[in-house]
């Protein structure tokens, strides 16, 4: 019965926002499920197992047979979504006996069946179903699924049931297919950590905390080595005889979107870098490289539009050498050379930042205003490369943020533990109406940065000054005055003040301040970064 | 019976259409030769209620005749205002009222809730009000009456909308229960009809604990209780603390659920037992964790197999998706008309809500 099982698991996660509870859930469907069906699941869940057997245009003709076209099409004009309708509307046949399909029975039969009988055979399948498991599969086998489970967060969910690491969870991860026996064999103590060998495995990121005022002052200039902290997107490059992996920060294989790199990568070892987009040596904004997110495939015109490159951090493998024991000095030694001697295409080395003291650092660090760089970022001279957040090793320190005072337009309530208050804010600076007047304009949404305290006076003014409502949206008087603070402003097509903010937050409720002398959109864009706008 | 056979014979002469003596006007489906209107929108001088609902059941009515059931519910949320007369009528009863024969008829929608069967020169309309067919331990099961016309409503009146066995929606209540035990469950439900129907299901699927309610839901459990539906022990969320909120089962007004009121709860797991809850968009737009498709309505298919069992020539239908309903029955060669009443399936929801914000 393990497809209306993971129906039910299907329901739950797209319902529930919490990350704990997606977590006891994913705890409860590995601990209670049999093989292969947990591993099958997992894999669907994390889209490391996608189907697209079934085009949507087959489950509309099994659908279109069945029932009467009127009635489908004003059901499906209330649903909304096709593959949810046919769930719903799909007649129950009675006399089915047929039990319902296992997941791997699903897999098995989906790889053998001859094109021409796939038809007959799913609607035999969505015959044994109820509407949440006629759902799970339509969404499963026409590639769909969706439920917001990253990879590391069934990775986390593993190492909880299990009681292992996730670190060492996570360097065997990419080396097993789905449906993972050797991995729960192993997680279950029947057998040894499976070995990867030369198949192309991710190695958990070192990662960096925040630099505080009190740290600063405890800090030892000369123990410390300071590089750029570029604003892309943190990489692992991973090439050998098994293969070549670009593996974002989460571990998530994302090398489909950036062919040009792996064609680059004719080399054997694991390099820690940074993607950007870069023309003529020059960083783009953050926004660019936006544009090459989330791609499966990515087209010429991208291609050319916005090349990427990856500038280097850390050199953690050479050849089938494990440097991550070394401390930093020597990993760096090894990566210039190893740079100098490959000179590999569309990779560069982040270069070290030089300073005698902790005062000209921060001078260094007040001085970068370029859109690409957030701040600095400072790694202990003597420092292993380990996997997560160590205290004292590496520490981030991003420049000062920005700052602008809006107004309060919109507000919405939030989810999960927030869903009782109005967390989110839509802010507005003021500019020419075009009529001699002013109005504002909504210039970001932000929601985070307040205390639990700002966060109840703020749902309690919300409340109290709405002048109306859009379903889950309040429109409230345009009277607050919010400091919003925020890393970059970059030019942006796609909102309406044409600017967009990096990581707005509330720094402050301004009650102290009347709406009229809130910011204007001119203030705003007197931050805008000089950087080639989008079409 | 007789009349049924008579309704086929078109024409009769003996017979008149149900549409010359029942009519749609602005207050209300009006009984003209009896002088009464079912469920009117405004205050009327004679009022036939077929439940307490608050979209059927409105204040201000100089005389209402409805079960017993109906007019002590009625009482209870309107006080004064249920009527400055009432006549109970108990189901088997037979009355008078000019030239016209009214019967009150099982509808299984509520407790007390009732059709309309009226008799008048022979022709014989159900107005049945909202009904379910789906087993209901807190109200009488709905009887099919033949009839020449079947006034009916369509709230779920999509093939999409199939109700599923509500047993199975309280197991997954329960099972949430046992992978959240430190969490409350907080269920939204109308205060009349669903909360009391959803507490004995609890009840029969083992749950033997104390049941919370917030305290918009007290007043009508107390009035089911008085009125011989035992629902086991339960306790005012609202006095309750944080730690004795731990894995339990409040039930609450839908508006209530993911407001302020429930921050009161622990760590909330946010249900709601309503039809509506079939369709994903709808759960995601009320910010639902835990859908469960529990309704007192009827579904697309028990719709149909009804009106195919009061084999009435000609169906009226009052609100809802009557475009769907109508295509159906027209492909049957079932005379199909749309009432378009107003005032009917507005959200119970909202009448709640504002009768229970002084308790909460």
């Amino acid at each position: 019965m393990s497809l209306p099982a993971f129906a039910e698991l299907l329901e739950r996660l797209v319902f529930t926002p919490g990350r704990n509870a997606k977590l006891a859930l994913l705890r409860d469907w590995f601990a209670t499920q049999p093989d292969p069906d947990r591993g099958v699941g997992l894999a669907a869940l994390t889209e490391e197992l996608v189907f697209t057997t079934a085009k949507p245009m087959l489950i509309r003709d099994l659908v279109a047979a069945r029932t009467d076209p009127v009635l489908l099409a004003l059901s499906h004009d209330y649903v909304g979504d096709l593959a949810e309708t046919v769930a719903l509307i799909w007649p129950e046949r009675m006399g089915v006996n047929a039990e319902p399909p296992t997941l791997s029975e699903v897999v098995e039969a989906l790889e053998v069946t001859p094109k021409a009988e796939l038809p007959a055979l799913i609607a035999g399948w969505l015959d044994t179903l109820d509407s949440g498991g006629r759902l799970a599969l339509i969404k499963l086998i026409t590639g769909g699924l969706r439920v917001g489970v990253s990879g590391r967060l069934a990775r986390v969910a593993l190492a909880e049931w299990s009681g292992k690491p996730v670190e060492e969870i996570e360097e065997i991860w990419h080396g097993v297919a789905p449906p993972y026996l050797p991995i729960f064999r192993w997680l279950e103590g029947q057998a040894e950590k499976p070995d990867p060998r030369d198949a192309p495995v991710f190695r958990p990121l070192m990662l960096a905390h925040p630099l505080e005022d009190r740290d600063l002052a405890a800090l030892d200039p000369a123990a410390y080595r300071a590089e750029w902290k570029w604003d892309g997107i943190r990489v692992q490059l991973t090439a050998g005889p098994g293969g070549r992996r670009i593996w974002s920060r989460g571990g998530e294989d994302i090398s489909g979107g950036f062919p040009e790199i792996t064609e680059a990568m004719d080399f054997h070892g694991v390099l820690d870098g940074e993607l950007l987009v870069i023309r003529d040596g020059l960083v783009a904004p953050f926004a660019d490289l936006q544009q090459r997110l989330n791609r499966k495939q990515v087209g010429p015109k991208m291609l050319r539009d916005y090349p990427v490159g990856v500038r280097l951090y850390d050199l953690l493998f050479e050849g089938g050498e494990d440097l991550r024991p070394l401390p930093f000095d020597e990993r760096r030694r090894r990566l210039e050379d190893w740079v100098a001697r490959h000179e590999p295409a569309r990779m560069d080395l982040s270069p070290l930042i030089a300073f005698a003291s902790v005062a000209q650092l921060s001078e260094v660090r007040d001085g970068a205003r370029a859109a690409s760089i957030e701040g600095l970022m400072l790694k202990r001279a003597d420092s292993p490369y380990l996997a997560g957040r160590q205290k004292g090793m590496w520490w981030k320190w991003k420049r000062d943020p920005l700052s602008i005072d809006a107004v309060l337009m919109y507000a919405q309530r939030g989810h999960g533990k927030r869903s009782s208050f109005y967390s989110d804010y839509t802010f507005g600076l003021w500019r020419p109406d075009g009529a001699g007047g002013e109005e504002l304009v909504p210039v970001g949404k932000a929601y985070s940065g307040y205390t639990d305290e700002e966060l109840g006076w703020l749902d309690r003014w919300i409340r109290n000054h709405t002048t109306s409502r859009f379903g889950p949206v309040r429109e409230v008087e345009k009277a607050l005055v919010l400091e919003v603070i925020f890393d970059a402003a970059q030019l942006s097509g796609r909102h309406k003040s044409g600017v967009a903010l990096r990581f707005p937050r509330i720094a402050r409720i301004r009650t102290d301040k009347p709406a009229s002398e809130a910011d204007r959109l001119e203030n705003l864009m007197a931050y805008v970064e000089a950087g080639p706008a989008e079409g | 019976m007789g009349c049924t056979g008579a309704a086929q014979g078109q024409a009769s002469f003996t017979m008149p259409h149900p549409e010359t003596w029942l009519r749609v006007t602005p207050d209300g489906l009006l009984c003209e030769p009896g002088g009464f209107f079912i469920d009117p929108v405004r205050p009327v001088e004679r009022a036939v209620i077929t439940h307490g609902h608050a979209d059927h059941a409105r204040p201000g009515h100089r005389s209402v005749l409805a079960t017993p059931e109906t007019l002590a519910i009625m009482r209870a949320r309107m006080g004064e205002g249920a009527g400055d007369s009432q006549q109970e009528m108990r189901h088997g009863e037979v009355l008078r009222q000019g030239d016209v024969t009214i019967r009150l008829v099982p509808a299984g929608h509520v407790l007390g809730s009732a059709q309309v069967v009226m008799e008048w020169r022979g022709s014989r309309a159900v107005v049945s009000g909202d009904y379910k067919r789906q087993a209901d331990a807190t109200c009488l099961p709905f009887e099919p009456v033949p009839c020449d016309v079947f006034v009916t409503e369509a709230t779920f009146a999509l093939p999409v909308f199939r109700h599923p066995d509500p047993a199975h929606e309280v197991a997954k209540l329960l099972r949430s229960l046992a992978l959240f035990p430190e969490r409350t469950h907080v269920v939204g439900c109308y205060a009349l009809g669903k909360c009391q129907r959803l507490i004995t299901l609890l009840r029969a699927a083992g749950w033997d604990r104390p049941i919370h309610l917030h305290g918009a839901q007290q007043p009508l459990c107390r009035l089911y209780e008085q009125l011989g539906v035992p629902l086991g022990e339960l306790r005012p969320a609202t006095v309750a603390n944080k730690a004795e909120l731990r894995g339990a089962i409040v039930l609450a007004p839908p508006s209530a659920i993911a407001d302020r009121w429930a921050r009161r709860l622990a760590e909330p797991v946010t249900a709601l037992a309503s039809g509506w809850m079939r369709v994903r968009q709808r759960a995601k737009l009320r910010g639902v964790e835990l859908p469960m498709v529990i309704s007192d309505h009827a579904d697309w298919p028990d719709l149909n197999r009804t009106i195919d069992e009061v084999a009435a020539p000609e169906v009226w239908v009052t609100h809802g998706r009557d475009d769907a309903l109508v295509h159906a029955l027209a492909g049957r060669g079932i005379r199909g008309r749309a009432l378009h009443l107003v005032g009917l399936g507005e959200d119970e929801d909202e009448a709640v809500a504002s009768e229970g914000a002084p308790a909460a």
